[in-house]
């Protein structure tokens, strides 16, 4: 393998608080040197001046349908569009078919992934087989095959009993336990944020309450049990005041909020448009202003996507009978680096949330440049103007809020090993 | 108008809805000639694409544009059965191959006529979209109150019921306020939707505060699905607590008039003879329903130039 230099990046290395012009020295697929000016023969030379270059980024959360849905999406094609997003590690979530409730799912998946997937991929297992939030799944075994961590995502555990062991159990396996947090009785048919939005539409509203119940449930069950939990796409600005209490209190809770929660609000659905449509829904301007703030604060830990591809077919029906879920990993960045053009937060930090924390939460590799890690790379320009077309892009599904729209900050290339598997020229170069 | 949508009451402008009323109040006429027919569309195809049962609002649109002498064409179809073979887009894009000048759009879910209309070359009319417009009703409604006060400006319209279930409610709130009338609204608590003020009316839980001082009392059907106890207890407790009756309309103007979208759940949303008696209106807003329809189609699915008179 070629050793590669890239020269005169700005430098973005949140595990050691580096942020300064430099060069990058990856050689056997690993860092090799970061400093000022690297004297270095016989490699292939990259010039990044003027561009970020940060640890590839770490993704919590996605759903990348194989095994059973191969038509929207696999691990190939989501790995695809994880390295033209600039994510080169993923945790897919079990909501597969068969679901990923057993040890020979979690393999099937790691080894298709290691054939097909330019990214790397870390299976999530079901807390509850068939994520029918009953029966616990046999995280032992589940966790020697290679799950990362533990969930039932959208099928939230309403029996807090079950919950309660499933949190106490885990402790066994040192993994967090991923909560979707949602009172489903609350919630009912609820498909928009309650207020004048679900109001004006005439569509059912879910109200911020039924997270916010639902999260200070789990977090008080995480005192009762001592477990760690970690919060999916937390989308309540009441959600973001409990978190923030569990942490002053010591608790191991840690949250992830996702782009298009950070970007848009409810009133983005107002045309009915079902590319609008996730769990939880969009919510008002004071819950934005709030999640902004609270992943600036680290309150909120990491940006995940929830990467969520549904067929066009499948989308266009009636809104109530859509399904929950939008493309995320291609446009990521775009939408976040707008938290930096305004000034809200330093590029470091947010390299950090979206790379070093992620990594850590889930005990994952990555998320660091420091000599002799893994070369997991990714260089940015996050002046860079573009425009997304998810027929142009790498995910099989094209349900993306931002279809057709103009946006500002891209990715540039993304290593994988040392390996340079997403070129914006080129589109992805490897598998 | 011609060529485009009547999605909802609310992105209408004033001076739009003025002009809906005012060919409308023109079309009433030919309801009371002995042949009961205008030339105006003929040769234009009309689709009722209409996946919820409603003989009313069906019949209203087919006589509206038979008296016109278009072709109306009625496509029934159980919204359930097409979500399962057929998308919903499919079946409005095959319609739309065929040609028709204007589709008639009901559905159990809001949004959808957007959805269709947002694919569909022909123009789109909603004739109701779950909780979210039923435009022609509340045009129909406003030419009623317009041909029994002479005005709208500074009326006050009192919508009581199931508010944060009704497509009527919405258009109404929407409608009543751009043409400068007051309206409240009210109902039980469960079933104001949230932040209704924020629309620009007042809400209120009380049947006589909001009947004082009121110009327009208008009742809203209680759906049998809303029955079992979610939304409230009884339907003898509904009638006692929002039910009129003579009685309480006595709270109202003493010429406050009484409205209703049909059909009436006798004894529960109006007694009786509130049902069958002035002040109640209910018979005129059916009547002028077709006109009011046969204004929109002539208006969206006619040729530039033509008018109903001349031909």
């Amino acid at each position: 393998m070629p050793r590669i230099l890239i020269r005169e990046a700005r430098v973005l290395d949140p595990s050691v608080d580096l942020d300064a012009r430099s060069d990058v020295l990856i050689e056997d697929g690993r860092i090799a040197a970061v400093e000022p000016e690297i004297v270095a023969s016989d490699c292939q030379i990259v010039n990044a001046e003027g561009r970020w270059l940060a640890p590839g980024f770490v993704d919590l959360h996605v759903h990348l349908r194989e095994p059973g849905q191969e038509y929207k999406e696999d691990l190939a094609s989501g790995g695809r569009a994880a390295v033209a997003g600039g994510f080169t590690r993923l945790a897919c979530m079990a909501n597969t078919n068969p679901v990923n409730d057993d040890p020979s799912v979690t393999k099937y998946i790691l080894d298709r992934a290691a054939k097909d997937s330019p990214a790397h991929i870390h299976p999530i297992a079901a807390a509850t087989r068939g994520l029918e939030g009953q029966v616990m799944t046999e995280m032992v075994a589940l966790r020697e095959a290679g799950a990362v961590a533990f969930s039932d995502d959208g099928k939230t555990i309403m029996d807090a009993a079950v919950m309660r062991h499933v949190l106490e159990y885990s402790k066994l396996v040192s993994a967090a336990v991923i909560v979707h947090a949602e009172d489903c009785g609350l919630r009912a048919e609820g498909v928009v944020n309650e207020g004048i939005v679900s109001t004006r539409l005439g569509l059912p509203g879910n109200p911020v309450e039924a997270e916010e119940i639902h999260v200070a449930r789990d977090i008080r069950l995480v005192r009762l049990t001592g477990a760690r939990l970690h919060v999916a796409h937390v989308s309540a600005a009441g959600s973001v005041d409990l978190i923030r209490r569990a942490k002053d209190e010591g608790l191991q809770v840690t949250a992830e909020v996702t782009p298009h929660h950070l970007a848009l609000t409810d009133e983005a659905t107002l045309g009915f448009d079902t590319s609008t449509k996730m769990a939880p829904p969009l919510r008002s301007a004071h819950d934005v202003e709030a999640l902004r703030a609270a992943l600036c604060e680290g309150v909120i830990d990491c940006i995940a996507t929830d990467h969520a591809p549904h067929a066009t077919y499948e989308k266009d029906v009636e809104f109530t009978a859509a399904p929950c879920g939008v493309l995320g990993l291609e446009t990521a960045f775009a939408v976040v680096s707008d938290l930096v053009r305004r000034g809200e937060i330093a590029p470091l930090e947010l390299m950090r949330r979206m790379s070093t924390t992620p990594a850590r939460i889930f005990d994952l590799p990555g998320g660091s440049l420091s000599v002799g890690s893994s070369a997991d790379v990714v260089i940015l320009d996050p002046e860079r103007r573009w425009r997304y077309d998810p027929a142009d892009g790498f995910s099989k599904s094209r349900n993306s809020p931002w279809a057709g729209q103009d946006m500002t900050g891209r990715v540039m290339a993304t290593f994988v090993d040392g390996k340079l598997v997403y070129d914006a020229e080129r589109g992805v170069v490897a598998q | 108008m011609i060529g485009q949508d009547l999605l909802g009451i609310e992105p209408l402008e004033r001076d739009q809805i003025e002009l809906i009323l005012e060919t409308a109040e023109r079309m009433q006429e030919i309801a009371t000639r002995d042949v009961k027919k205008v030339p105006t569309l003929r040769g234009r195809t009309l689709i009722n694409l209409f996946f919820e049962p409603s003989t009313r609002t069906q019949t209203s649109f087919e006589i509206a544009g038979k008296r016109l002498s278009a072709d109306v064409v009625n496509f029934s179809a159980s919204s359930s059965s097409l979500s399962k073979s057929e998308s919903l887009l499919d079946t409005a894009k095959t319609l739309d191959a065929m040609d028709p000048d204007a589709v008639i759009v009901r559905h159990p879910v809001a949004g959808v006529p957007q959805r269709i209309a947002d694919v569909l070359e022909a123009p789109v009319i909603n004739a109701g979209d779950g909780a979210h417009e039923h435009p022609t009703q509340a045009l129909l409604d406003m030419l009623t109150v317009y041909q029994e006060k002479e005005r709208i400006e500074g009326l006050t319209i009192a919508i009581i019921g199931d508010i944060a279930h009704s497509r009527v409610a919405r258009s109404n709130v929407y409608g009543f306020s751009k043409l400068g009338a007051e309206v409240r609204v009210a109902g039980p608590p469960t079933m104001l939707p949230a932040k209704v003020e924020e629309l620009g009316v007042k809400a209120y839980t009380s049947l006589r505060e909001v009947l004082e001082g009121a110009d327009v009392v208008m009742a809203l059907r209680i759906q049998n699905e809303r029955l079992g106890g979610a939304f409230f207890p009884s339907l003898r407790e509904y009638s006692a607590t929002f039910g009129l009756d003579r009685a309480k309309l006595r709270f109202a103007k003493p010429d406050a008039i009484v409205m209703h979208p049909g059909p009436v759940n006798r004894g529960v949303e109006l007694s009786h003879e509130l049902t069958d008696e002035r002040p109640s209106v209910i018979l005129d807003q059916v009547r002028n329903g077709v006109a009011l329809r046969m204004a929109l189609l002539y208006l969206i699915a006619g040729r530039s130039g033509a008018t109903p008179e001349r031909e």
